[in-house]
């Protein structure tokens, strides 16, 4: 029987699940290999044991927190799915503002079913066996971690930063264009496709393994960014980082 | 009678349909919006003009590129900026091309289904490897405009307030020309499916509202224009657009001058009949589609016709830019402590970003006007006026008709919810 595979969104955007449906012939390849039991932009649900979840978006609510928790006991191997799913993403940010003020901003007094709750990442609730990093996601790198999975092989991620795709793809640096970028701590696997539209890096693939911050830090300060111009940086995907 | 369908399944995002009828009355009929909201309005204030887009693009993956684009377009308004013609071509093929991503993965994977009695498309891999690789190949055309011009197919890269970091290559887009040109053995399959299915016979007039567009079809324009008449230039859109807070939806309704009003593809297509191209409009005809046709269910058919129009609009704008030549342009931007409306047609309607900035460049205040948002009060409507007709049927025909008409406004949840006014704190 092939292996049993479903995706599902809480909080987000649901581009990671486009990007998916993006893949074009080679999901149809994928299609021949696993059996997709579960994906509701465009399939309805069936709650059976899966071998494979991919969950994309972050988990603001007690309903979400739940729905993710019925998962987690029903699959085998549960994998986020993109930057809201992996470290919250962007939706910490209206934590900043604080909540309960930011729903009487935006809705006016009527506003009590309408809290945010605080988003988490997936790993905050439940163990997971893998993540995709990358908002949205990246088709190709989404195909090799899917089929180290079906292999039994280890989903393993690029252990470098973001520099060294860049120099491999002989991209001008930005720093040397007077803009700041994360790449130098930044996690790889996107092939610098930010920096080679005119762009710069602000780390939607998280942190690498072990960054080298403070040196990254004294960079940023030749550049005149004050320590909450550093931490602001790191704010917009939510990088945990020291805040020595 | 209650029908009840949580986690309604091939919409993008999450709601819950509720239909309760006591001895044929409808007691209560509601889409129950359960998206988490995420402030995005509170959360661009006090980011760079430089960050703003690429974060109002996070509102909607589906529709990323509608939102990067009237995203900038607010802030070039506030600073007073123009763009060069160029700009708005390649912004107008960068739109032509998510219409079409959006539209074909609504027809094949959302809406046909229905019609076809499967849960969905996916499902039929093996059985109609045909039907699915085509709308697969279709979806991927649209996706391809987007990767050449906005440098990824969801979340854009290249674009920036002035125009864009990065221009295509004359090969990539001689490339997209002929991928448009091969695309049309699968578009004349996809009308014949589409054409071809048979759509629930119901009529609901309701104001219908898009953009006045000076180049034709609505796609730019900075004039709103109801069928019931009124015009209003986008900066005054508080005298027209009321917006509202209901208790079972973390997206708020609209009405003008108190009455519901549909937009999208059903309310361009009236608008815009003559400005169809010679293939879109031979489509309209053969679905018998006028700007007179008021049954929501025909959403479907002018998204099909409008599939149509933006392949071959498309392909002359590629024309034209290949003909004129491109032009690498730097953005020149000065930024000034001024209020800014944009607004353009998105692939499931008007879509209306409102900033002001400091003098810094910072943005100050931020409301967005979603399509979503604006059609939930009139789906409702619909739903109450299609309810009696269809009472009788066994209870999951009566669901599935009711699951039709939500999917033909196509609601795009994930947007609607992070929405609106903000009262200036």
């Amino acid at each position: 029987m092939k292996p049993r595979v479903g995706f599902f969104d809480f909080t987000g955007c649901e581009g990671c699940q486009l990007t998916i449906l993006n893949l074009a012939e080679k999901l149809l390849d994928v299609l021949d290999l696993v059996e997709v039991v579960e994906f509701r932009e465009v399939q309805g649900n069936c709650n059976e044991d899966l071998d494979i979840a991919f969950v994309e978006g972050s988990i603001c609510r007690p309903d979400e927190e739940k729905r993710l928790r019925l998962i987690r006991t029903r699959s085998k191997k549960l994998i986020t799915l993109g930057a809201c799913a992996d470290l919250a993403g962007i939706n910490i940010a209206h934590e900043e503002a604080g909540g309960a003020e930011l729903a009487m901003a935006v809705y006016g007094s009527d506003s009590k079913h309408l809290q945010g709750g605080q988003a988490r990442p997936v790993s905050a609730i439940v163990p997971i066996d893998g993540r995709i990093p990358g908002c949205p996601v990246d088709g190709q790198e989404f195909l090799a971690i899917l089929h180290a999975l079906l292999l039994d092989r280890p989903t393993n991620l690029p252990a470098f930063s973001l520099c060294v795709e860049c120099k491999l793809a002989e991209l001008p640096c930005t720093f040397e264009q007077g803009i700041v970028c994360l790449g130098p701590v930044v996690r790889a696997g996107c092939n610098a496709l930010c920096i080679e539209g005119g762009d710069r890096c602000r780390g939607c693939r998280g942190l690498v393994d072990n960054p080298r911050e403070s040196s990254y830090h004294r960079v940023l300060e030749t550049f005149n960014l004050s320590v909450d111009d550093i931490l602001e940086e790191y704010r917009t995907y939510n990088l945990r980082i020291d805040e020595e | 009678m209650k029908v009840q369908v949580p986690y309604l399944s091939r919409i993008e995002g999450h709601a819950h349909l509720v239909v309760d009828t006591t001895a044929g009355e409808v007691v209560e009929c509601q889409l129950e919006v359960v998206e988490t909201p995420r402030f995005f309005e509170k959360l661009l204030v006090g980011r760079h003009y430089s960050e703003v887009a690429g974060l109002a693009s996070r509102i909607c993956g589906v529709c990323s590129h509608s939102h990067t684009l009237v995203s900038l377009m607010a802030t070039e308004r506030a600073f007073g900026m123009e763009v060069s013609d160029q700009v708005t071509s390649l912004r107008r093929l960068l739109m032509y091309g998510e219409i079409l991503q959006s539209h074909l993965l609504h027809l094949y994977f959302m809406a046909v289904p229905d019609y076809l009695g499967v849960n969905s498309l996916l499902a039929m891999a093996q059985s109609r490897r045909d039907l699915v690789a085509r709308a697969l190949r279709l979806k991927k055309l649209g996706s391809d405009i987007c990767e050449v011009i906005g440098g990824r197919p969801v979340h854009p890269v290249t674009t920036c307030v002035g125009g864009f970091h990065r221009f295509p290559e004359a090969s990539e887009l001689q490339r997209l020309r002929r991928h448009l040109s091969k695309a049309l053995p699968d578009l004349e399959q996809t009308v014949e499916l589409v054409a071809g299915l048979d759509w629930p016979d119901f009529s609901h007039q309701a104001d219908c509202l898009a953009l006045h567009d000076s180049d034709g079809y609505p796609q730019f324009g900075d004039t709103l224009i109801s069928s019931a008449g009124l015009q209003v230039p986008n900066s005054c859109y508080r005298e027209m657009i009321r917006e509202y807070v209901v208790p079972h939806s973390t997206a708020k309704h609209a009405r003008i001058n108190d009455e519901t009003y549909m937009v999208g593809p059903l309310a361009r297509l009236r608008q815009g009949f003559h400005h169809l191209s010679p293939l879109a409009r031979e489509v309209a005809d053969l679905q018998g589609l006028s700007p007179s046709t008021n049954n929501p269910y025909l959403s479907q058919g002018a998204r099909l016709v409008e599939v149509l129009h933006c392949v071959e609009q498309s392909m002359h704008l590629i024309d034209h830019l290949l003909l004129e030549g491109l032009k690498y342009e730097e953005p020149v931007v000065t930024c000034k402590a001024r209020e800014g409306v944009a607004t353009l047609e998105a692939p499931r309607g008007v879509l209306l970003h409102a900033y002001s900035y400091d003098k810094e460049g910072f943005l100050t205040s931020a409301d967005c006007v979603i399509p979503t948002a604006q059609n939930l009060a009139n789906l409702e409507m619909n739903l109450r006026a299609r309810v009696p007709q269809i009472i009788d049927e066994e209870p999951d025909i009566f669901q599935s008709e009711l699951e039709k008409l939500v999917r033909a406004y196509d609601p795009c949840l994930s947007c609607s919810t992070h929405l609106l006014t903000i009262d200036r704190l």
